[in-house]
């Protein structure tokens, strides 16, 4: 898109130019400190360098495209998701039903995308837990630091070496598979990545010049770690979110297999594809349409990320 | 330089074998066994698929590792089915779940149907070569009811028939030369029951009623290698590769060897249904059915039945699968209201949409392939107590209501066990219940063990149920619901039901049992409804046409021992 | 480097108790009786049976004993399948795991760094995007329905493989296939990134304006250095490896550990699930502190005692 643009920009002012369109610069000796071009924060930077890179704005655009259907898709057709249809079970994809019926003749595209809210709220609150408690936990390690910094840090590395998946699968089996509960588990562990990077980035970031100007101007910790140090590892962040997301889409859809998958009249894509597998000869549109719609995820959230880890790191564009 | 570059090399496989071996040097000794167990397998499964044909081999799945081949311990099905074809009984069952001789050659009751005499056959032996006798039996009986054994049967209450059974396992008395099992002579058993027990003959056949082998005495893991395991049924199991499979072959001890065809039994132990039908159309397989449910995804059945037609069977199964009312909670106290919803369901649609496996709408409890007085008890009893129809339904809906003094149904939850079937079912069901009742019905599964908890506590208000016989008698359906009852979990107490099935279990003319029985029955569905039957179960099966005498009797037990390849 | 070493044990140890507290809490919060069944259970049988598992006793005491057979290796007695110790099945299984596994974490290794390396050489050409495909690929297809069509398409349509078992050395190329497709995926790009970072680097720059040849320049330098992240990765590859062996031997029907953990949960076979849980989190602790100290050795970082922040 944006490198079509260009080009019949170029084009065009190439055929544009004649001399009338050449004026006599006049230069104000005042101005002559002051920077033409508006700055480009770090972040236009970013998404300059990211809206370059074409697997990533694909990546971007599908995942775009699936959370707006995850929103709208089960309204798009006239069936609900849930209304059983005994006449009309395991119909193959038609005008009707786009992506064909169940088991119990539900309408599969409402359910497909119905599945996608479920799975992507899994994967999204389970990230953005992760983010809350890994920022706030390795803010605090990083920036107060010290003997206190250094036990936190220490309890981190116990959790960390409790395998997750192991917890994960004991914890729903404790406490029935909800939605709730498969989120958490994911939760359990998942923070401590994120607040290791956090700790990282500020313990680095800390003693930084600006960082000691601000100090010395008076800001308060609270101010300097939320105003200065955060805004910074952002990059990093974020990059770890894009990671987390798919982690938990997949984590519960291996839970699903295990038979702990979310428990509700709306199946995730897990839960669905764990139903299709079994009649995978007969119905292959039944694991079909959710297996493609958890790939495109994976592959969407994958190449994103990784523009998005090359956008931050400048030093690989060279 | 060069060195270095080794050494990372080095250090990067040395890391990935260390980092396997060091975790498991407690197991590598042992390594090897799973291999030599299963090598002999080896050649069963690189056969190609007309070689087969020829050997007298017979290959099932099992689903699961059977959780016990000591018959003491057992009580699943999984186990049972290895069991009745390593184990032999005083009696048997035929393929219509009839009672056939099995180690006792005749028996005497006597006349108030309380003392059975067996005389066991001389030729019968253990697959040791040790004669089984009647001290074998005595001693199996006995150690199930031990209240001292290191390891609990479960199911020991199915020896309470035995005087004083109850009463030894419960400490009562201590002496166990008080239970009623005795044996006079080495081929003489003389049991002496509490009440007269027309099926006991059936219970004999049952598993917890084998005999054991002296050696169990000193060895309580007996039953879980192969090279211990001393049975005195038709097949021995050779190999138990845990986990993955079991192979049984001839006992060549066994009384009546000459009938025994085949010379290799594999049970593996498979649970994706895929890779269950993918072994079955590869030739891995011989057969899938019971005892494993859900062999075959019960959607494929319709789609069988065309492009299998000669493999593929449907056996209606003794069992029946049904909702339970708390009868105790309002507004489900009140029997025009558990009418008004039995009547509103369409069982029709949800066998032929749903379960597709041959069940059969039920308006009774008790299943065909019941069998009472020598013969089924569905045919000598109508079993069609009610008729569904939503017009009626409607008008008791309303008249029930009125009676409880609401004015409609409260929102309720219909509580079912974890699993796709019951889901399905539930689904439909509350559907049905919508549209014809315009009743508003959430849905809640709950994990197995919680459930039965909630069931027993009546902390629910409808609530899925299943009753798989303990033995062939109606009677394993009708005393379920009396008051006091273990297995009473809807908070049913009838007056008349009870005496009903009080009277019927002291009776010893067998038909007027028959009929205070039928006479239970019509109180507990027609009259007050306290469940609502929803189908008779029955289940598919696919054999390979060249397999013969292999077959699920009505109560579920798969029988080839006595199978041949043709 | 010693107390880097020692170190990490205590952490080993540490999180060790931690799991097993977490285990035991875990299953004496699960509700409903674990020997409650459809058919009533007389009281009487049932007190029996609690007494035999030690779970008429207090809290603590239960607790205390736990740990203390934990600690002679002894794991308790399964609650579903009769008379039968929890290492017991670790014993009679975990043997056809660890083949499968080993098989994998070498496939997944080879391959994986194959496919990084020749991407990275040929950044930005034909190769790389291929390589990438596959890759990325590898993360984005469930293993569950990876295995299974693996299954229908080489076991049953082509019949080139058996559908089930790992009895014959062919038995292990579906398995493994399916088992190592998520690794393999992560390896390669990790090399590939690594590589493009190594090969970027002005050392590198360096030592070609020196004139040394590019094969020399490979060996000397890129491959030590583009590699060695690899070996962090071992721990992780080993957790996805068993988290893998869960779906996969259920499949391909391997009466491996992973199939026995599955059903154990199927069963709620809670002193088998403890068991299991508890030799896993084993192996894998193991497995981190052994990538621990071979990172160590490898590092020369670490044996300055300085360690890389928020190293993982």
């Amino acid at each position: 898109m944006t490198l079509h643009n260009q080009n019949t920009a170029a084009a065009e002012l190439e055929l544009a130019l004649t001399t009338e369109h050449f004026q006599k610069a006049v230069v104000d000796h005042h101005d002559a400190e002051a920077i033409e071009r508006a700055s480009t924060s770090a972040w236009k930077d970013v998404w300059y360098r990211l809206s370059r890179n074409w697997t990533a704005m694909t990546g971007l655009c599908i995942l775009t495209a699936l959370i707006v259907m995850a929103i709208i898709g089960p309204w798009l057709t006239p069936y609900d998701f849930s209304k059983n249809d005994l006449m009309s079970t395991s119909l193959a994809p038609s005008e009707k039903h786009w992506f064909g019926t169940d088991d119990l003749g539900r309408d599969m595209f409402a359910r497909t995308w119905m599945g996608a809210r479920i799975s992507l709220i899994v994967g999204f609150a389970a990230a953005f837990i992760n983010l809350i408690i890994g920022v706030i936990y390795g803010g605090i390690m990083g920036y107060v630091g010290g003997r206190i910094g250094d036990i936190m840090n220490k309890i981190s590395e116990i959790i960390y070496s409790i395998p997750d998946l192991l917890v994960a699968i004991l914890l729903v089996v404790v406490f029935e598979p909800s939605l709730l509960t498969i989120i958490l588990a994911f939760c359990l562990t998942g923070w401590i990545n994120m607040s290791w990077i956090v700790r990282g980035q500020i313990i680095q970031l800390k003693n930084q010049e600006y960082v000691l100007a601000s100090r010395s101007l008076g800001a308060s910790g609270m101010r300097i770690l939320f105003r200065h140090l955060l805004p910074n590892t952002l990059g990093p962040i974020i990059v770890m979110l894009t990671m987390a997301v798919p982690a938990a889409i997949f984590g519960e859809a291996v839970l699903s297999f295990l038979g702990l998958g979310v428990q509700l009249p709306a199946a995730s894509w897990g839960t669905m594809i764990n139903d299709g597998t079994k009649v995978m000869l007969l119905y292959p549109w039944r694991m079909l349409f959710p297996a493609i719609m958890i790939s495109l995820t994976m592959l969407a959230f994958n190449m994103f990320g990784d523009g998005l880890r090359d956008a931050l790191d400048p030093k690989l564009k060279k | 330089m060069k060195r270095r570059t080794m050494f990372v090399l080095l250090v990067l496989m040395l890391s990935v074998s260390t980092l396997l071996s060091a975790c498991t040097s407690s197991t590598t000794p042992e390594a090897n066994k799973p291999t030599e167990t299963q090598k002999p397998n080896n050649e069963t499964k690189t056969d190609p698929p007309t070689e087969t044909a020829a050997k007298q081999e017979f290959r099932f799945n099992i689903g699961t590792e059977p959780p016990s081949l000591d018959p003491g311990l057992a009580q699943d099905v999984t186990s049972s089915t290895i069991l009745s074809a390593t184990f032999e009984g005083l009696t048997s069952t035929d393929q219509n779940s009839k009672v056939i001789p099995g180690v006792a050659e005749k028996w005497d009751i006597s006349p108030d149907g309380k003392k059975y005499t067996f005389t066991l056959r001389q030729n019968a032996k253990w697959s040791n070569g040790d004669p089984v006798t009647a001290h074998d039996f005595e001693y199996a009986w006995k150690r199930v009811l031990d209240p001292n054994l290191p390891q609990t049967s479960p199911y020991n209450y199915q020896l309470y028939y035995i005087k004083n059974g109850e009463a030894y396992f419960t400490k009562k008395i201590t002496d166990p030369n008080q239970i009623g099992v005795k044996a006079t002579g080495d081929y003489t058993l003389e049991v002496e029951l509490e009440n007269p027990t027309p099926y006991f003959l059936d219970l004999t056949a049952f598993a917890t009623y084998f005999p054991i082998h002296k050696s169990a005495k000193d060895n309580p893991a007996w039953a879980n290698e192969a090279n211990t395991l001393i049975s005195n049924g038709p097949l021995k199991v050779s190999s138990w590769a845990h986990s993955s499979q079991l192979e049984l072959v001839p006992n060549e001890h066994y009384h009546k060897r000459d009938e025994i065809k085949l010379t290799k039994v594999t049970a593996v132990m498979i649970e994706d249904t895929n890779a269950i039908l993918n072994m079955y159309e590869t030739n891995a397989l011989d057969y899938i059915g019971p005892p494993t449910n859900g062999g075959i995804p019960s959607e494929q059945i319709p789609i069988l039945q065309q492009t299998k037609k000669d493999e593929i069977a449907i056996k209606p199964l003794a069992a029946s699968y049904y909702y339970l009312f708390n009868n105790k909670q309002k507004p489900f106290d009140n029997k025009k209201v558990r009418k008004a919803l039995a009547l509103a369901i369409n069982r029709q649609l949800i066998t032929e949409k749903i379960t597709l496996s041959g069940q059969q709408p039920a308006f009774g409890i008790v299943p065909p392939g019941i069998n009472i007085v020598n013969d089924e008890y569905r045919n000598q009893v109508d079993g069609n107590y009610f008729k569904e129809d939503i017009a009626e339904a409607q008008k008791l809906l309303a008249e029930g209501l009125k009676e409880s003094g609401l004015d409609k149904v409260p929102a309720f939850t219909l509580i079912y066990n974890t699993n796709d079937l019951h889901k399905k079912v539930a689904q439909a069901v509350a559907d049905m219940w919508k549209q014809n009742l315009n009743i508003d019905v959430k849905l809640q599964n709950i994990e197995w063990t919680v459930f039965l908890d909630q069931r027993s506590a009546l902390d629910y208000s409808v609530a899925r149920a299943g009753w798989n016989p303990d033995y062939n008698d109606p009677m394993t359906f009708l005393d379920l619901y009396t008051t006091g009852s273990g297995n009473n979990d809807i908070g049913f107490s009838n007056k008349k039901y009870d005496d009903l099935v009080k009277a019927a279990k002291k009776e010893v003319d067998l038909v007027k049992r028959r009929d205070l029985l039928a006479s239970a029955e019509k109180i507990l569905i027609e009259e007050e409804m306290a469940i609502l039957p929803i189908y008779y179960n029955a289940t598919a099966q696919l054999l390979k046409p060249n397999i013969k005498n292999v077959y699920v009797d009505p109560l579920a037990n798969f029988h080839f021992a006595r199978g041949y390849v043709e | 480097m010693l107390r880097y070493m020692l170190n990490k044990f205590v952490f080993f140890f540490l999180a060790m108790f931690v799991l097993s507290s977490i285990t035991f809490i875990l299953m004496k919060a699960i509700p409903g009786d674990p020997f409650i069944s459809e058919k009533a259970v007389p009281p009487d049988v049932k007190a029996r049976l609690l007494a035999q598992y030690g779970l008429d006793k207090p809290l603590f005491i239960q607790y205390t004993t736990y740990l203390t057979n934990l600690l002679s290796g002894d794991l308790g007695i399964s609650m579903k399948l009769a008379n039968r110790a929890v290492v017991d099945f670790i014993r009679d299984s975990f043997p056809l795991s660890l083949r499968l596994g080993i098989a994998a974490i070498f496939t997944s290794v080879i391959i994986g760094v194959t496919l990084g390396m020749t991407a990275a050489f040929r950044h930005r050409k034909l190769m790389d995007s291929t390589a990438m495909i596959i890759a990325v690929l590898g993360v984005s297809v469930p293993s569950f329905v990876m295995a299974a069509v693996l299954q229908w398409l080489f076991a049953v349509r082509i019949p080139m493989f058996n559908v089930v078992g790992l009895v014959q050395a062919k038995d292990y190329v579906l398995p493994t296939l399916a088992l190592s497709a998520m690794p393999i995926a992560y390896i390669a790009r990790l090399t590939r990134s690594n590589m493009l970072e190594v090969l970027h680097s002005d050392y590198i720059k360096t030592a070609r304006a020196k004139g040394l040849n590019s094969w020399t320049i490979m060996r000397r330098h890129v491959l030590r250095n583009g590699i060695l992240p690899v070996v962090t990765f071992l721990g992780p590859l080993t957790a996805n490896v068993i988290t893998g062996s869960f779906i996969i031997e259920q499949i391909f029907g391997i009466g491996g550990l992973g199939k026995i953990y599955v059903q154990s949960i199927g069963n709620r076979d809670y002193s088998l699930i403890m068991g299991i849980t508890i030799f896993y989190g084993l192996i894998l602790m193991t497995a981190r502190l052994l990538t621990d100290i071979a990172y160590g050795f490898i590092d020369p970082r670490i044996k300055l005692g300085k360690r890389k922040e928020g190293s993982a």
